[in-house]
């Protein structure tokens, strides 16, 4: 069956020997990292579940925008403005995040959903644009050009404070972790495997009886909350907002991400994501024309992964096997 | 008494003609790129996201030429043919293997308006640079009581003779003919004899070509700046999303309904101009998800 996950299943004293290690490692890492390199995990964290919230809509359900950067952007400026302006504390400002950022999923995919192809790729693109140019243009809310700076770290009201590095760390793992299970748990219920049906043959899934739209909106509108949750995480950890949190360019980035990582298996555009931070954090470094570089990347993997590296390696085994 | 007030509503009718004749020339840019757009579109099934790239490095050559040599038709052949030359490597060398799948379409195109983005900032700076106008159209004219720059009624008028030729070439030329033949029926367009691997070269590099000449006559007017390539792409789908994706009559529509909503959105509510195209583009997809004259 071409609807199953792709994951080689392991048995499951292996899988949970990993999942065992692994929660330690992540539990242990701010006692083996400095705060710089600490940091660079928190973002690749926090990009992953950006990765994964897409991988949702473009790997499972088959749809592919080139606006994701809406929900993830809008609900970092509603964090910042709302920490800034209104004062409001965590336990407010993030579920009111996501929920604009939730509305404006519902928004943007009942214009969308009435597409599809290329005026899908296109809708996508220009509704988030559009965000974009109210955030770079409405400066006496968003600060334009200059973003929103000083948003403060979350304040849960514990005694715990979120200002110091691994704390901050615990708190994004915590909820990286939740948001990522919760997206297992979407894409291994029957939704999920209605929604990759839906990929696979609109027409078949029609005729067993699927509201095809109703599927397709909510995966939408999930895909876009989990952005936003994404995007709170980011403005907190940044504590700093900016246009560039819309723009199209960050859209292409978890693209690339998703796509570099494998799409439809949660688990590649971690992978993506973490290997896409670390690129950035190592080229930036050296040289001033990361876009051009990146360009490059999007032509290279255009060209010769454009099923992601896994893909490349199914391949790459595949023609072993024949020769 | 009589002549305080009609003073007043001919400065109000100057404003208003004024700002619509600026929406129609803006517009008829507009239409330049969104008729590439939809070509490209309706023939190849590619999405092209470079389109803006060509309109920003059109503009670029343009105004190296214009400063080495002072003749802006030369700056519009060689910074147009520029961009011919670079369209014909892209769909010659990289899309064409790609086509009719959209992922790997979407990467290199992506690609390619991210390099040439910042090949533009490495070549010409982050500074907005602005092309000056040609000697013939530099001043103003008066028509009856209005007093209006030229050059902008120069732009109208070009993008109508444009819009004209490519009705003419679409609809009363072999060429065209072969192309909506092509648009219709790609294989038995084939099967029929029609080189349609040329012919996907040919549009790939017309569209090309029409959105560099956007860039190099818009240069005297908005200039050229690093963003505008991002910024002319989303006008150009809009324009294409409200006029319908293939279509020269969508195009026009599509680029004199934007270019007038962006300028009067500009003058009234410089902070939330785009949602002056926002609205329409929402109104058309809640009525007709295809657009004005698009077809399913």
């Amino acid at each position: 069956m071409s609807t199953q996950p792709t994951t080689e299943s392991l048995p499951w004293p292996a899988v949970a020997a990993i999942s065992v290690v692994a929660v330690l490692i992540s539990l242990a890492l701010p006692y083996l990292l400095t705060p710089y390199y600490l940091g660079l995990v928190v973002k690749m964290m926090i990009f992953a579940l950006f990765a994964m919230s897409f991988d949702l809509l473009i790997g499972y359900a088959g749809m592919a925008s080139l606006g994701h950067a809406a929900y993830f952007g809008i609900a970092a400026y509603a964090t910042g403005l709302l920490a800034l302006r209104l004062e409001w504390n965590v336990w407010l400002a993030l579920p009111a995040s996501l929920l604009i950022a939730a509305l404006t999923a519902a928004l943007f995919g009942l214009l969308a959903l009435r597409t599809r192809g290329s005026y899908f790729l296109m809708i996508t693109l220009a509704l988030a644009q559009v965000l974009w140019g109210i955030a770079f243009g409405w400066r006496s809310l968003t600060g334009g050009e200059d973003g929103l700076p000083d948003v403060p770290r979350p304040d849960l009201g514990l005694q715990w404070s979120l200002t110091g590095d691994t704390p901050f760390y615990y708190f994004v793992l915590f909820v990286v972790g939740v948001g990522a299970l919760l997206l297992i748990r979407i894409v291994s219920s029957p939704f999920g495997y209605a929604l990759r049906g839906i990929r696979e043959s609109e027409t078949r899934m029609l005729a067993l009886g699927y509201n095809i739209w109703r599927y397709k909106f909510v995966a939408f509108v999930l895909a876009g909350t989990f952005a936003g949750l994404a995007g709170c995480l980011y403005a907190y950890l940044n504590r700093y907002v900016s246009p560039g949190y819309v723009h199209v360019v960050m859209s292409a980035e978890v693209l690339l991400m998703v796509v570099l990582g494998g799409a439809g298996t949660l688990f590649g555009p971690t992978i993506g994501a973490a290997l896409f931070v670390l690129l950035e954090n190592m080229i930036s470094g050296y040289t001033e024309r990361w876009l051009m570089l990146l360009g490059l990347v999007y032509v290279l993997v255009g060209m010769f992964a454009p099923n992601g590296l896994t893909g490349l390696a199914r391949d790459f085994r595949k023609r072993r096997a024949g020769s | 008494m009589l002549v305080a007030t009609l003073q007043t509503s001919l400065s109000a009718m100057t404003f208003w003609v004024l700002q619509i004749l600026n929406g129609i020339s803006f517009g008829m840019l507009l239409f330049l790129l969104a008729a590439g757009l939809s070509l490209i579109y309706g023939l190849l099934k590619i999405l092209n996201l470079t389109h803006g790239s060509f309109y920003l490095l059109g503009g670029y050559v343009g105004l190296v030429v214009v400063h080495a040599t002072g003749s802006f038709i030369l700056a519009v052949l060689v910074g147009s043919l520029a961009i011919v030359l670079i369209g014909i490597v892209m769909e010659r060398v990289f899309l064409r293997r790609f086509h009719l799948q959209e992922m790997p379409q979407v990467l290199l195109t992506f690609g390619f308006l991210f390099i040439f983005s910042d090949f533009a900032i490495l070549m010409w700076g982050a500074n907005p640079q602005t092309m000056p106008k040609p000697e013939l159209f530099s001043s103003s004219i008066q028509i009856g009581p209005f007093v209006y720059p030229s050059y902008r009624l120069f732009i109208i008028g070009f993008g109508l003779i444009v819009a004209a030729l490519l009705w003419w070439l679409q609809e009363g030329t072999r060429f065209g003919a072969m192309i909506r033949a092509g648009v219709d029926d790609e294989e038995t367009a084939r099967a029929v004899g029609i080189n349609v691997s040329l012919l996907f070269t040919l549009v790939f590099a017309l569209g090309a070509f029409l959105a560099a000449l956007g860039g190099v006559m818009g240069g005297p007017i908005f200039g050229v700046y690093p963003g505008a390539d991002f910024e002319i792409l989303l006008l150009g789908f809009v324009v294409v999303i409200i006029g319908g994706l293939g279509s020269l009559k969508g195009a026009l529509a599509g680029g004199l309904l934007v270019g007038l909503l962006d300028n009067f959105g500009k003058v009234f509510f410089p902070e939330l101009a785009l949602f002056t195209i926002f609205a329409p583009m929402v109104l058309i997809l809640a009525v007709r998800p295809t657009g004005l004259f698009g077809r399913e």
